[in-house]
């Protein structure tokens, strides 16, 4: 925007992680070799390979779920629930001890804004573990029942987006119910889950509490299909929720998906429009998009279109794209070559189905892989940018005149995850929040999130809940 | 609404008198329509402003970009002394300091303007002469406005005839918050058109309006009156300037503008005492209004203490090592 006070580069140092050439499965407590072959790990940034990764085989897998079931019968089901409410405040402590570490080898794996990893993923994770801290030892209150029993084994799948904060949302609660933990993260961004299992060392968790087998699709399914795994829980496209949910159908196993969204974010003509602004910005901006309940769709008021997409191009003008180090990034890089495939397929669909794109100038750089900033005016709900989950940084504007066509094209997707109402009327957001399906409904904010709140989807987005007191229920059996 | 309007309706830099056919016009026509037009601005939510404040405020802004904020900083700064004890003798030190701030570094900028009471601002026309520094005074029964308009006019009249060519005036928020908008309205007319050629700073006082929608409707309404500034505050009172209540402000004018094309500057004063403070405020301007407002003719700091940190900040870039106060001059 402006070339009169350019920020110097401000890059936070990577000196302060340690990331080793090679990585194995952490299993009973133990990082062992993996069985199988090895993958490499890249920062999305620059293309360069961080480490080489063991991927989980079968008998791997197999291993790392003996060894949880071994620590839920003889160490963590029966422990005091008291103690082992103590072994998760030491694991949010030291979170927020090794803060730094975590944020600069998450923006490296990621490729995230450290800016966003500093301020949001890690404070976050570190909260969720302090929120199920304290729940331990008072499950009884929970409402399930005077003594609710956990499942057993968890295995868990989790998604490349938040890949910290997701281990959280899933390993937290799993452990404060007294269930043990087998973790899948996702292929392209396995190190902080490594860095994570460092953290249970250096709290002392039992062996076998939790274990963490990287890998791809392949290892994930092993993970899902093991029939000593009690309890599933996946994070992750919708697609592959579908075969999760196939798989274990039909066995005693209690299933949760949390899956995509297209969320619709819906600006009323008296709304707070600077503030509005920057909810959309942070809808769909944040984290560059890769968030399933991201603020996809803008949904307008007709009576202030025009202003509100100026105000909103001229703010995203003032976007910072680059260097996911630097502490002035506003948006960082896309995870993978893959994802940044699906973003320019479907927004080159866009534009042929007669959409009208819109981005910043912005230089991006030569290597890694990038996507500039893009809004679509002209959508109609008919066109695929307007149905199929991007989960890129590219906001589809549709409009509405009437506060019930608002509602009917908001609640007019396959999802139900997350939408957005901005209004200064106080009533008005009450009477639109109770129509929306969607599991999560932001009232003049957006992309707000705490471990005391739960959040979950209708249809397509999936069932279950993970956060606050519902969270709970996720990971535990009623008693009567 | 008002950010649609057409930018084009009147020419830019422009200083329209109230009853030229500008824009909004109409709009001060009537208690009614003036309030009917300030409540009709879009509303402020107050968790976003701050929140969006408090993110600008984690910007890093390091190596050249500080150097370059730390002189732009102390290029803007209204050096201010507004107490019942000041003499002449205070603010010809007052006066050697805005012309030279680092009185071992002559690279270091002088300062914008001196701000002092309309008593004193002969003094300080004096001791600036030459110099490019203005001579900003404070008027219409400064700190509290109360007192009757022909007061506070021959208080504006007597500091003009001093030689300010800045008038800070405070607006009647006993007035605003009781929603008797067109009577503000109607006094910051009346005191520019005493202000002659002097620039006109219009002190909103936003503590004391306590609400962001009061902020930006304040602005607004010293808009349209023809203020050449927008400021925050006496420094008299607590919360003074903030970031999200420069923000609002900044809002403001860049809408202001959008719709008739005339620029208008703000300036923050009260509570900024680092440099810290003062370039998360220039990161604000940057990403809020852009480079327009990245001057001393559209951006100020009204400030005392300030100055000396930015001297020492300042020091500490050039030499690497942080000195201490006594290697910067007290007021």
């Amino acid at each position: 925007m402006s070339q009169l006070f350019e920020y110097a580069p401000a890059p936070e140092s990577r000196s302060i992680v340690d990331v080793a050439p090679s990585y194995g499965l952490f299993v009973d407590g133990e990082f062992v070799d993996g069985s199988g072959e090895s993958m490499k790990t890249v920062n999305p940034a620059t293309e360069e390979v961080l480490s080489e990764i063991a991927v989980g085989t079968e008998a791997d897998v197999d291993r790392a779920v003996k060894a949880a079931r071994r620590a839920f019968t003889r160490v963590w089901g029966p422990m005091r629930p008291a103690d082992r409410g103590k072994y998760l405040f030491r694991i949010a402590r030291i979170l927020q001890e090794r803060a730094r570490e975590f944020a600069v080898l998450e923006s490296l794996d990621n490729g995230k804004p450290i800016r966003e990893s500093r301020d949001v993923d890690v404070p976050l994770a570190a909260a969720h573990f302090f929120y199920h801290a304290g729940w331990a030892d008072k499950l009884g209150h929970a409402g399930l029942g005077p003594d609710p029993r956990p499942h057993g084994v968890a295995g868990q799948v989790i998604p490349w987006n938040f890949p910290l904060l997701m281990l959280a949302w899933k390993v937290a609660p799993a452990l404060a119910t007294g269930n043990t933990v087998v973790l899948k993260p996702a292929e392209t961004t396995p190190l902080t889950a490594l860095l994570f299992a460092e953290v249970c060392r250096q709290a002392d968790l039992p062996p076998g509490v939790v274990n963490i087998v990287t890998g791809a699709g392949d290892t994930g399914r092993a993970v899902v299909e093991h029939e000593d795994v009690d309890k599933v829980a996946f994070t992750g496209s919708t697609e592959v929720g579908r075969s999760i949910a196939r798989a274990v159908a039909g066995t005693r196993k209690v299933l949760t998906l949390e899956l995509g969204g297209k969320a619709a974010n819906i600006v009323f003509d008296d709304a707070p429009i600077d503030q509005a602004v920057e909810g959309i910005v942070r809808g769909i901006f944040f984290n560059q998009g890769h968030v399933c309940c991201a603020g996809s769709r803008l949904l307008v008021q007709e009576s202030v279109h025009d202003e509100v997409i100026a105000s909103l191009q001229r703010r995203i003008g003032s976007l910072r794209v680059g260097d996911p180090l630097d502490k002035n990034t506003d948006i960082g890089a896309i995870n993978s070559a893959d994802q940044l495939a699906r973003i320019r397929e479907l927004s080159d669909i866009g534009e042929a189905e007669g959409a009208h794109r819109w981005q910043p100038a912005c230089e991006l750089p030569d290597r890694g892989f990038w996507f500039p900033p893009t809004v679509f005016t002209d959508v109609s709900p008919a066109h695929r940018i307007a149905r199929d989950e991007v989960f890129g940084p590219v906001l589809s504007v549709l409009t509405f005149r009437t506060p019930d066509e608002a509602v009917a094209k908001a609640n007019n997707t396959t999802y139900g995850l997350s939408a957005g109402i901005w209004t200064e009327k106080g009533s008005r957001i009450l009477a639109i929040a109770d129509r929306l399906r969607a599991g999560v409904v932001w009232a003049n904010t957006f992309n707000q999130f705490d471990p005391t709140s739960p959040f979950g989807g209708y249809k397509q987005s999936g069932y279950g809940r993970e956060g606050g007191r519902h969270g709970l229920a996720a990971y535990l059996k009623e008693s009567s | 609404m008002t950010h649609v309007l057409d930018p084009g309706t009147l020419e830019a830099g422009t200083r329209p008198a109230p009853g030229s056919g500008a824009p909004f016009d109409d709009v001060t026509r009537s208690d009614a329509a003036l309030r009917a037009f300030l409540h009709g601005l879009p509303g402020v939510d107050q968790v976003g402003a701050e929140q969006r404040a408090a993110t600008l405020g984690t910007r890093s802004i390091k190596t050249t970009a500080k150097a370059w904020a730390i002189d732009t900083a102390i290029s803007m700064v209204d050096l201010t002394t507004l107490e019942g004890a000041d003499t002449p003798g205070k603010v010809r030190s007052l006066a050697a300091k805005a012309r030279r701030p680092d009185p071992a570094d002559p690279t270091a900028p002088a300062v914008a303007a001196v701000c002092v009471y309309g008593d004193l601002a002969g003094v300080a026309v004096e001791a600036l002469e030459g110099s490019g520094v203005h001579v900003a005074a404070v008027a219409t029964a400064f700190p509290s406005s109360r007192a009757s308009r022909e007061v506070k006019l021959a208080d504006v009249r007597d500091a003009v005839g001093n030689g300010a060519d800045e008038i800070d005036m405070v607006i009647d928020r006993g007035a605003f918050l009781s929603g008797r908008y067109l009577e503000v309205f109607e006094e910051i007319v009346a005191v520019r058109q005493e202000c002659g050629d002097a620039h006109l700073k219009v002190i909103l006082e936003t503590g004391e309006l306590f609400t962001y929608d009061n902020a930006r409707r304040a602005s607004w309404l010293a808009m349209l009156a023809g203020a050449d500034f927008v400021k925050t505050s006496t420094g008299k009172i607590s919360p003074a300037a903030t970031l999200p209540v420069c923000l609002v402000m900044l809002e403001a004018v860049r809408d202001f503008r959008a719709a008739t094309g005339r620029q208008v500057g703000v300036k923050p004063a009260g509570g900024i005492r680092t440099t810290k403070d003062a370039v998360k405020h220039l990161v604000l301007v940057n990403e809020t209004v852009g480079a327009d407002w990245l001057s001393p003719d559209w951006f100020r700091f009204g400030a005392s203490s300030l100055l000396n940190d930015l001297l020492l900040q300042r020091q500490k870039l050039r030499t690497g090592h942080y000195s201490g106060p006594d290697h910067v001059s007290i007021d």
